[in-house]
C-alpha cells in the first residue's frame, strides 16, 4: 500500500558561523511551498534567533541564495519538491559556500565584490553630461556579447558553484570575470589596459577549467564560462579601438 | 573595529598562505557532465604524465641494440602489462577528444558546454580502446 | 606582458600540436599492433627514417610543453603548493621530458641495428 505524503518537512538547517552543526526542524508541509517559505516558517514560529536573508522574495534580487541539498539556488526560486526526491527525504539548507560565514544561514560578500573591484568590473567613461550620448548599435557583435552577460545582479551562486574558488584563494571568480568581459565589449569604457592586465593571468581567465559549475548553477541563465572563454581569446590584448 | 574587520585585517595579514574561506562543494555540486568531463580530463592528464617517462626510457632502451629492446618487448606481452597498455591508450583517447573540446570552447564561438562532446569523449575512447584490444587479440 | 608566453598559452598552442600527433599516434598504434610487436620490426621501419624522426620529435617537445602545465595546475589546486618553486619543478619536469624522449626518438631512429 503506497504511503501517503507525510505532513511535515523534515529540515536540517545549518546553525553557527564558520564552525556551527545542522540543527532538525519539522516544518508543516504546504503545497507550493519553496524553500525561502520553508526557513521564514522556521524563524517567525519555530526558532526566532535564526539568521538568513532575502529581500523581493520573487527572483529579482538574489539575496536569498543559499545551498539547497549541496546546491547553491534561489531558495525563494527554489520549490521544495523539486529539491525532494522523496517526499521524506530531509531538506538541507546551508550558507552559500567559498564565503565567510557571518552567522547561520548569512555569508560575509564582501570578498565576492572586491574579486569584482579586483577585476576592475565597473564602468569608467569619458564623457560628461555636456556631451551627446554615446551611440551604441544593439546589434553589433560587441553589444551582443555585453547583452549576453549584462544581467548578473551578483547573488554570488556562480562564485559558491565554482570549485576553482575553492582550491585557487586568488581566483577572481566567473561573476567578477563575467562582469570584465561585458566591460570589455563596452565602447564606451576608459580602463581597457587596465581591466585585461588585470585578469589575464593565474588570478583571471587562465585559471577557469571549464567546471561549467557556473553555467549550470546560474538562476539567470548567463554562462561565465562563455565569457571567461572570451577573455581568454584576448590574449592579454585590450580590444581593438579600444578608448584607452 | 568590528569583528569583520579584524577577520579581514587578519586574512590581508595571511595572504601568502590564504585559503578560500567559508564552506566546500560537495559530490551533489559537481554532479554535472562537465564537471565529471574535467575530472576525466585530469586525471587521464595525470596517469599519462606518470607513464610517459617510462615509455620513452622503455623505448630508449633501443639504444642498446635491437637484442636489449627484444627482450624488453618480452616483457609487454605480460598480461598485466598489456591491461596497462590497453588503459593508457583509451585514456589517451579520452584525453584528445576531451582536449579538443576545450579548445573547441575557448578559441570557437560559444555554443554551450557541448555536451555532445562530453559524449564523444566516452564513445570515443570506448572505441578506441576497442580498436587496440582488437587489433592486439585478432 | 605574461600572457604571450603564459603557461596557459603553452598549454593550448602544445594541445593543438599534440591533437595532430596524438591522432596519427593512435592510428599508427593500433595499425602496427596487429600480429605482436617485434624490435626488429620496429626499428626496420623506423631506422634512418627522417619523416618519422622529424614527427615524433616535434611529438616528445610538444609533450614536454604540455605536461608540466597541468602537473603544475594539479599541484597549485590539489596540494597547495604555489609559488616559484612549484613553477622551477614543472619546468625541471619539461626538459627531463624532453631529453628522455629526444633519446628515445634517436634510439629508435638513429640508434644500433
Amino acid at each position: 500500500m503506497p504511503s501517503a505524503t507525510p505532513t511535515t518537512l523534515k529540515v536540517s538547517v545549518w546553525r553557527g558561523a564558520d564552525e556551527g552543526e545542522f540543527q532538525r526542524f519539522d516544518v508543516p508541509r504546504m503545497e507550493s511551498q519553496t524553500v525561502l517559505d520553508v526557513v521564514i516558517h522556521i524563524q517567525r514560529h519555530l526558532d526566532a534567533t535564526l539568521s538568513y536573508r532575502f529581500a523581493c522574495r520573487v527572483g529579482m534580487c538574489g539575496s536569498c541564495a543559499m545551498t539547497v541539498n549541496g546546491r547553491a539556488r534561489w531558495t525563494c526560486r527554489t520549490h521544495v519538491t523539486k529539491v525532494l526526491r522523496h517526499a521524506d527525504d530531509v531538506l538541507e539548507i546551508a550558507p552559500l559556500n567559498h564565503l565567510p560565514v557571518v552567522k547561520d544561514l548569512a555569508t560575509d560578500m564582501t570578498g565576492f565584490f572586491d574579486k569584482w573591484r579586483d577585476a576592475k568590473g565597473y564602468f569608467a567613461g569619458q564623457r560628461t553630461r555636456a556631451e551627446p550620448a554615446a551611440r551604441v548599435d544593439p546589434a553589433s557583435p560587441a553589444r551582443k556579447a555585453v547583452d549576453a552577460g549584462i544581467e548578473c545582479i551578483g547573488c554570488g551562486v556562480c562564485y559558491a558553484s565554482c570549485d576553482v574558488v575553492a582550491w585557487n584563494p586568488d581566483y577572481l571568480g566567473p561573476a567578477a570575470l563575467n562582469r570584465a568581459w561585458t566591460l570589455v565589449n563596452d565602447v564606451r569604457d576608459t580602463q581597457q589596459q587596465a581591466r585585461v592586465a588585470a585578469i589575464s593571468n593565474d588570478a583571471g581567465c587562465h585559471s577557469c577549467h571549464t567546471l561549467g559549475s557556473c553555467t549550470e548553477r546560474c538562476p539567470k541563465s548567463l554562462a561565465p564560462t562563455a565569457s571567461i572563454a572570451g577573455l581568454k581569446r584576448l590574449n592579454g590584448k585590450a580590444p581593438q579601438g579600444a578608448l584607452e | 573595529m568590528s569583528e569583520l574587520d579584524v577577520s579581514h585585517a587578519n586574512g590581508a595579514a595571511a595572504a601568502g598562505r590564504r585559503k578560500t574561506p567559508g564552506r566546500r562543494a560537495d559530490a551533489r555540486a559537481r554532479n554535472h557532465p562537465a564537471w565529471w568531463a574535467f575530472l576525466v580530463h585530469r586525471l587521464s592528464g595525470l596517469a599519462l604524465a606518470v607513464f610517459l617517462p617510462m615509455h620513452f626510457w622503455a623505448l630508449g632502451t633501443a639504444l642498446h641494440g635491437a637484442a636489449a629492446f627484444d627482450s624488453f618487448l618480452a616483457v609487454t606481452r605480460q598480461p598485466a602489462f598489456v591491461f596497462a597498455e590497453w588503459g593508457l591508450v583509451t585514456l589517451l583517447a579520452a584525453h584528445l577528444i576531451g582536449g579538443v573540446r576545450l579548445l573547441l570552447i575557448e578559441y570557437r564561438p560559444w555554443s554551450g558546454l557541448r555536451k555532445d562532446l562530453i559524449a564523444a569523449t566516452a564513445g570515443g575512447a570506448l572505441v578506441i580502446g576497442l580498436a587496440f584490444a582488437l587489433s592486439l587479440t585478432l | 606582458m605574461k600572457a604571450a608566453v603564459s603557461g596557459w598559452r603553452v598549454q593550448r598552442i602544445s594541445a593543438m600540436v599534440l591533437a595532430v600527433c596524438v591522432t596519427v599516434h593512435l592510428i599508427t598504434m593500433i595499425a602496427v599492433v596487429h600480429g605482436g610487436l617485434s624490435a626488429g620490426a620496429i626499428l626496420t621501419r623506423l631506422h634512418g627514417n627522417v619523416v618519422w624522426g622529424l614527427f615524433y620529435s616535434v611529438f616528445v617537445l610538444a609533450a614536454a610543453a604540455h605536461v608540466p602545465v597541468g602537473l603544475r595546475r594539479i599541484a597549485e589546486e590539489w596540494l597547495g603548493w604555489r609559488g616559484p618553486s612549484v613553477f622551477a619543478v614543472s619546468v625541471l619536469i619539461g626538459l627531463m621530458l624532453a631529453i628522455a624522449g629526444l633519446r628515445a626518438v634517436l634510439a629508435l631512429t638513429g640508434g644500433p641495428l
